[in-house]
C-alpha cells in the first residue's frame, strides 16, 4: 500500500516537472504553468456556471457509457456464443473499429441535429465496437466444457450468459470496459466540442475560440484527471481479475 | 472465399441497399442521407474533375509525415522506455489513459507556436499515433521468448546480430500492430485537425461542405477517406493474421 502511494506520488510528480518546463521553454501563450492553471480550475469550480456544464457533460457520458457497455456486452455474448455469427461478423466490426469515426461527425448531426442525443450517439459509437470485440473473444475462447455442462444442465440462454458466460469471461470483459470507457468519453467530448452549447467541451471550445489558454488547460487537466483516476482504478482490478483465474 | 466470408459480403451488400432504399424512397430526408449510389457518383465526380486533388494530396502528405515521425520516434522511445522499467512504471499509468485526452484541444495552440502551416496537422496527428507505437513496441520487447535470447547468447552473436536474427523477428508481429494502430490514428488527428481549423485538406473540404448543406459532396469525401483507410486497414489486418499464424506455428 505504502509503495502505491510512493508510486502514485512519483508519477504526480514527474507530471508536473516535465509540465512546468514546458512552460519554461514556450512560455504562457501556449503553456500555462501547473499553478496558474490549477487556480484558473479552482477559480471555475467556484461558479455555479461550471457545475451546470459538468452536469451536462456527465450526463451526455453516462447514457453513452450505458449504451456502449450494455449494447458491447450484449453483442459480444451473441456473437461469441454463436460461433458462425462470431465468424461472419467479427471482421465487419474490425473493419468499423478502425475507421476514423471523427469523420462521421456530419453524419451525426444530421441523423441526431445539434445538443445531447449527437453526444450520446457520438461517444456510444466510440465505446461499442471495443466492448463487443473483447467479450466475443473472451465467450469464444471459453473451456468447452462450461457450455457442455449448460447444456446438461438445459439452462436457457439467458441463464447460461448470466451464470456461466459472463461469470467465466469476466477478466477480459472488464478489460473491454476499460477500453471503451475511455473511448466513449473521449467520443462524447468530441462531440461537445464540435457540436453543442454546453457541456466541459463546450467550454474549451468556447476558450479556443477566444484562445484562453489557461482555461483550456483548466478543463483538460480536469478532463485528464478523472480519465486518469477511473482508468487506474479498472486497471486494478481488471490485473486482480487475471491474477484470480 | 469461405462460406462465412460469402455471408459477410451478402451481409455487407445488404445493409448498403436497404440504406440505398429508405433514401430513395424517401423515408429519410435528403438533407439527412443520399442514396449510397449517388455517394460513389459523386466521388467519381469528383476524382474524374480533379478539383479536390490539391486536398488530398495535402492530407496525404501530412497523414505520411506524421505516420513516418511516430513509428520512429514511437520505436526508438519503446526501447528506451523498455531499457529503463524505472521511468516506464513512471509512464504507464499516463499511457494507459492517453487515449481518453481529447488531444484537439492543444490544437490552437500549435497555430499559435507554428503558424497555419501543416506543422500543427503534422504535430496533431504525430501524438494521436506516437503512444500506440510506444505501447506495442515495449509489449513485442516484453514477450522475446527467453530461450531465444539464451540461443543468441550461446552462440555468441553480438549485441546487433542479436537484435537483427532474434528481436526484431520476434517483436515483428506486435511492432506491426503498432504500425496498423498508427496509420488508424494519425488519419485521426490529421482529419480532426482540419475539420477544426484549416484552409485546405480533405478534413477541411468535408467541413466546408456540411457547412453549405453540400450533402452530395460531402458523402462523397466521407466515402473516399473511409474506403481509404477501410482499405489500407484490411490490407494490413490480414497480412498481420498471416504473421500471427506463422508465428503460432513456428
Amino acid at each position: 500500500m505504502r509503495d502505491r502511494i510512493v508510486h502514485i506520488g512519483s508519477v504526480l510528480l514527474f507530471v508536473f516537472v516535465v509540465w512546468q518546463v514546458l512552460h519554461w521553454i514556450t512560455g504562457s501563450i501556449a503553456v500555462t504553468s501547473p499553478a496558474e492553471t490549477v487556480s484558473r480550475l479552482a477559480e471555475m469550480m467556484r461558479t455555479p456556471e461550471f457545475w451546470g456544464h459538468a452536469q451536462e457533460t456527465l450526463a451526455a457520458f453516462s447514457q453513452a457509457l450505458a449504451i456502449a457497455l450494455g449494447g458491447g456486452l450484449v453483442i459480444g455474448l451473441l456473437l461469441g456464443g454463436w460461433r458462425p455469427a462470431g465468424l461472419v461478423f467479427e471482421p465487419i466490426l474490425i473493419a468499423i473499429y478502425s475507421i476514423p469515426k471523427v469523420t462521421l461527425y456530419p453524419v451525426i448531426l444530421l441523423l441526431f441535429g445539434l445538443g445531447l442525443s449527437a453526444k450520446v450517439a457520438f461517444g456510444a459509437i466510440h465505446g461499442i465496437i471495443p466492448v463487443a470485440l473483447f467479450t466475443l473473444n473472451a465467450v469464444r475462447s471459453l473451456n468447452p466444457v462450461y457450455m457442455r455442462a449448460s447444456r446438461s444442465m438445459r439452462l436457457t440462454s439467458g441463464q447460461t450468459a448470466l451464470r456461466i458466460l459472463i461469470p467465466a469471461a469476466l477478466p477480459e470483459i472488464v478489460t473491454g470496459f476499460r477500453v471503451g470507457f475511455s473511448l466513449t468519453l473521449l467520443g462524447s467530448l468530441i462531440g461537445e466540442l464540435f457540436a453543442s452549447q454546453r457541456g466541459l467541451g463546450f467550454l474549451i471550445m468556447r476558450a479556443v475560440n477566444v484562445y484562453d489558454v489557461k482555461t483550456i488547460f483548466a478543463v483538460t487537466l480536469l478532463i485528464a484527471a478523472i480519465a486518469v483516476a477511473v482508468n487506474s482504478a479498472m486497471l486494478a482490478l481488471d490485473q486482480r481479475l487475471h491474477r484470480r483465474m | 472465399m469461405t462460406r462465412y466470408g460469402w455471408i459477410r459480403l451478402g451481409i455487407v451488400v445488404g445493409f448498403f441497399g436497404w440504406l440505398e432504399a429508405i433514401a430513395r424512397l424517401g423515408f429519410v430526408k435528403r438533407t439527412t442521407l443520399i442514396p449510397p449510389s449517388e455517394m460513389a457518383t459523386s466521388l467519381v465526380d469528383i476524382l474524374a474533375s480533379g478539383r479536390m486533388n490539391h486536398d488530398i494530396e495535402a492530407t496525404l502528405l501530412t497523414v505520411a509525415a506524421a505516420l513516418s515521425s511516430a513509428v520512429t520516434v514511437g520505436f526508438v522511445a519503446g526501447i528506451i522506455l523498455h531499457r529503463l522499467p524505472p521511468l516506464r512504471r513512471l509512464m504507464d499509468p499516463l499511457f494507459a489513459a492517453y487515449y481518453a485526452v481529447p488531444h484537439f484541444v492543444f490544437y490552437p495552440i500549435f497555430i499559435v507556436l507554428f503558424g497555419m502551416t501543416r506543422v500543427p496537422l503534422v504535430i496533431l496527428g504525430f501524438l494521436f499515433a506516437v503512444v500506440a507505437m510506444i505501447i506495442n513496441t515495449m509489449n513485442g520487447l516484453d514477450r522475446i521468448p527467453r530461450v531465444l535470447l539464451k540461443v543468441a547468447r550461446t552462440n555468441r552473436l553480438g549485441p546487433v546480430q542479436t537484435a537483427w536474427y532474434v528481436v526484431l523477428p520476434s517483436t515483428a508481429p506486435y511492432l506491426f500492430t503498432g504500425v496498423k494502430l498508427s496509420v488508424a490514428y494519425s488519419f485521426i488527428g490529421v482529419i480532426a485537425g482540419e475539420f477544426i481549423l484549416s484552409g485546405i485538406g480533405i478534413g477541411h473540404q468535408i467541413a466546408y461542405a456540411y457547412d453549405n448543406f453540400d450533402n452530395r459532396t460531402m458523402y462523397g469525401l466521407l466515402l473516399f477517406i473511409l474506403t481509404l483507410v477501410t482499405t489500407v486497414n484490411m490490407g494490413l489486418w490480414s497480412y498481420e493474421q498471416r504473421l500471427l499464424r506463422r508465428r503460432s506455428r513456428g
